[in-house]
């Protein structure tokens, strides 16, 4: 019982910062209609800068805001320099593109930093936490993560809800061309987007990399199970992306506690495993809405 | 398309035996390393050959067939681990078996389109690859396989490995060619594109939709299979390492800066990403740079080429290729005719105007339901 409650908590933990990742896919998704490959590429980067600000300044949380605005400048300017030229060409191509941007930052981050494997520091202590004399399986810092996420998610939500450039994003994603007809940018509420996502991944990769090292690849298992945890959610809708990323945390987390050294192998099986079944009943993810193709 | 919509079989079988000719001339002429790198990109071509007719063809994206190279790869090694069959039948098991895997996977990603299949194919490219981990009795963990193969005898004992493997590699991949080719342009590649172009018309005129789209998956990972088995012989190790989702995205990447859905292209795109990182390696490693610099620059120019390829040139080069001639007068009307009509291969527009012009063009092209 001890062991499924540290298991359970360990992998919400985990579990958001799937849901950042997945959340930042859907935002893109949403706008453009294109998934974005770039996104752990980009947190790698903004996390390296995060790196560079906290030895510079020996305040970590410097460096977490730092990490932040450059997440937000890095996925606009990505937005701007390379994805709107390529709207409108072939749909693969613009995938390609931000295949192209993810292979570049590896590249300069290599050439910047090296390939060597860096420690990144945590906001809090990672000594695990305990309830009386029971370990729960999370240290303070955990719960700063899931924190983290959360505040993030609630604020997003919030904005998109109750503010104006909110209303404007939904309409923009709804329905572009009536959005533009109702004189909204829609380019502009595009490019949004991205500075969006882009906060969201640099979010994931400062909150995930105490965990993992950092290095030019460090991303990209996260990135993968992030875009499962968007599928498995619907990548239409922001709350699947983090009923994913939790339903996927968990999950792995219970493979890779219960299931010994050849679970933790296999995390990535268990992950399909989900999505097929998923996939199996609801084709569009668990919280796609009513299934209309054009014909 | 043109490869696949227009030339005879004898034209297609004349340009696969001229290059046969000029391949195994050239392999002769060159050195054991560009003897290597035939090889490798005649398996590229095999494997992205395969893909661009999933893609390409039938609509359906897959970022996963690393993971059938793996399967090919996997049965190749242990094959000739545990019998001592001739090799061409070791190579034509490998592929048969892997598209049986195809079948299996294409049953379950029948349904599914776009984000959805693509994020289910690169789990998987993802996931199989970590079986060899799990199970190390069988596969050998980390350490993978070793393959052992050799020169024939009747070769004689002075005749270099590389080149065998490249003349091998190379027969292959053309084989592959050609068989894809008449596949395209029969009754099978026309399903293909009915299907990619609109399901529900296609259903309507009376094509089995899953049926179609399954077979597109068994072709593809026949030839990924392939390309595994050869990367097997080649590489002389089976090992978990090689079959990481970088391959997988690099084969999709191949296609489409090749041109997607051109076999010409699958040939375009495997010569860039074998080439290209290669190149910048020397260049790089020749100007004296560190090496953690010197080994990341091709990295990054690789990066920056995708990007620029896409941008320039959005039909892939095969696009550039035919415009090229175009320009030239060297190619036929109904080229220059199709190069005036870019616009209508967005799909990202939906009209019916722009999707009757669509399937009215033969080029199609790109991801159908991406």
């Amino acid at each position: 019982m001890v062991e499924f409650l540290q298991f359970t908590l360990s992998g919400l933990s985990f579990g958001m910062i799937y849901a950042a990742i997945a959340l930042s896919l859907v935002l893109i998704w949403r706008g453009t209609r294109l998934l974005n490959f770039a996104q752990g590429g980009m947190a790698m980067f903004t996390t390296y800068i995060a790196l560079e600000v906290i030895r510079q300044t020996g305040s970590y949380w410097a460096g977490f805001v730092v990490a932040l605005a450059a997440g937000v400048v890095l996925g606009a300017a990505a937005e701007l320099a390379v994805i709107r030229p390529a709207l409108g060409k072939p749909e693969l191509n613009a995938v390609i593109i931000t295949i192209g941007l993810l292979i570049l930052l590896e590249g300069l981050a290599g050439i910047f930093y090296g390939g060597q494997y860096r420690s990144f520091p945590a906001a809090f202590s990672i000594i695990g936490l305990r309830a009386g004399s029971t370990p729960l399986g999370v240290s303070r810092f955990d719960v700063f993560v899931a924190l983290a996420v959360l505040v993030a998610t609630l604020l997003l939500a919030a904005g998109f809800r109750y503010t104006s450039a909110g209303l404007r994003m939904r309409a923009a994603a709804f329905n572009a061309t009536v959005a533009r007809l109702s004189g909204i940018r829609v380019a502009r509420v595009i490019t949004v987007g991205w500075a969006l996502a882009g906060l969201l991944g640099a979010l994931a990769g400062v909150l995930v990399t105490p965990s993992t090292f950092l290095y030019p690849n460090s991303m990209d298992s996260i990135f993968v199970f992030g875009f499962t945890a968007a599928v498995i959610g619907g990548l239409d809708s922001p709350l699947g992306a983090v009923v994913g990323g939790l339903l996927l945390g968990v999950a792995l987390s219970y493979a890779g506690g219960y299931l010994g050294s050849q679970g933790s192998d296999l995390t990535a099986l268990v992950a399909l495993g989900i999505l097929v079944v998923v996939l199996m009943l609801r084709p569009d993810g668990i919280f796609s809405g009513a299934r209309v193709r054009r014909v | 398309m043109t490869g696949m919509t227009t030339r005879s079989t004898p034209r297609v079988l004349g340009v696969a035996l001229a290059t046969a000719v000029i391949v195994a001339l050239l392999s002769i002429k060159l050195n054991a390393f560009r003897d290597y790198q035939i090889a490798e990109i005649a398996i590229e071509v095999t494997a992205v050959a395969g893909l661009t007719v999933l893609t390409g063809l039938s609509g359906q994206i897959s970022l996963g067939n690393g993971a059938f190279m793996a399967v090919g790869a996997y049965t190749t090694a242990l094959l000739m681990l545990h019998l001592n069959w001739p090799f061409v039948l070791v190579l034509v098991l490998a592929a048969v078996i892997t598209a049986v895997a195809g079948a299996v996977v294409g049953v379950a990603a029948a349904r599914l389109h776009g984000p959805y299949l693509a994020g289910a194919t690169l789990l998987l490219g993802v996931a199989l690859p970590s079986v060899a981990y799990a199970y190390q009795g069988a596969f050998g963990g980390d350490q993978g396989l070793d393959v052992n193969f050799t020169t024939p005898s009747f070769l004689g004992v002075n005749f270099p490995l590389t080149r065998w493997e490249a003349w091998v590699c190379s027969a292959a991949a053309l084989i592959t060619l050609v068989l894809l080719a008449n596949l395209g342009r029969s009754r099978v590649g026309r399903s293909w594109r009915a299907v990619r172009d609109d399901e529900v018309a296609a259903a309507l005129a009376g094509v089995n939709v899953a049926a179609t789209r399954i077979l597109a998956f068994v072709v593809s990972a026949a030839c990924a299979g392939l390309a595994g088995a050869l990367l097997a012989i080649v590489t002389g190790l089976v090992a978990p390492g090689a079959f990481t989702i970088t391959l997988s995205i690099a084969l999709l990447t191949a296609a489409v800066i090749g041109g997607l859905g051109t076999l010409p292209g699958a040939v375009w795109g495997s010569l860039v990403i074998v080439l290209v990182p290669t190149y910048a390696t020397d260049v790089a490693t020749s100007h004296g740079l560190s090496s953690s610099v010197a080994s990341n620059i091709p990295v990054a120019a690789y990066g920056a080429v995708l990007i620029l390829v896409m941008l320039i040139f959005p039909q892939g080069i095969q696009g550039a290729v035919r415009w090229l001639l175009g320009l030239f007068g060297i190619s036929s009307a109904r080229t220059r005719q199709r190069a005036d009509v870019p616009d209508a291969l967005s799909p990202a527009d939906d009209t019916p105007t722009v999707k009757q012009r669509r399937s009215a063009s033969p080029e199609g092209s790109s991801s159908g339901n991406q």
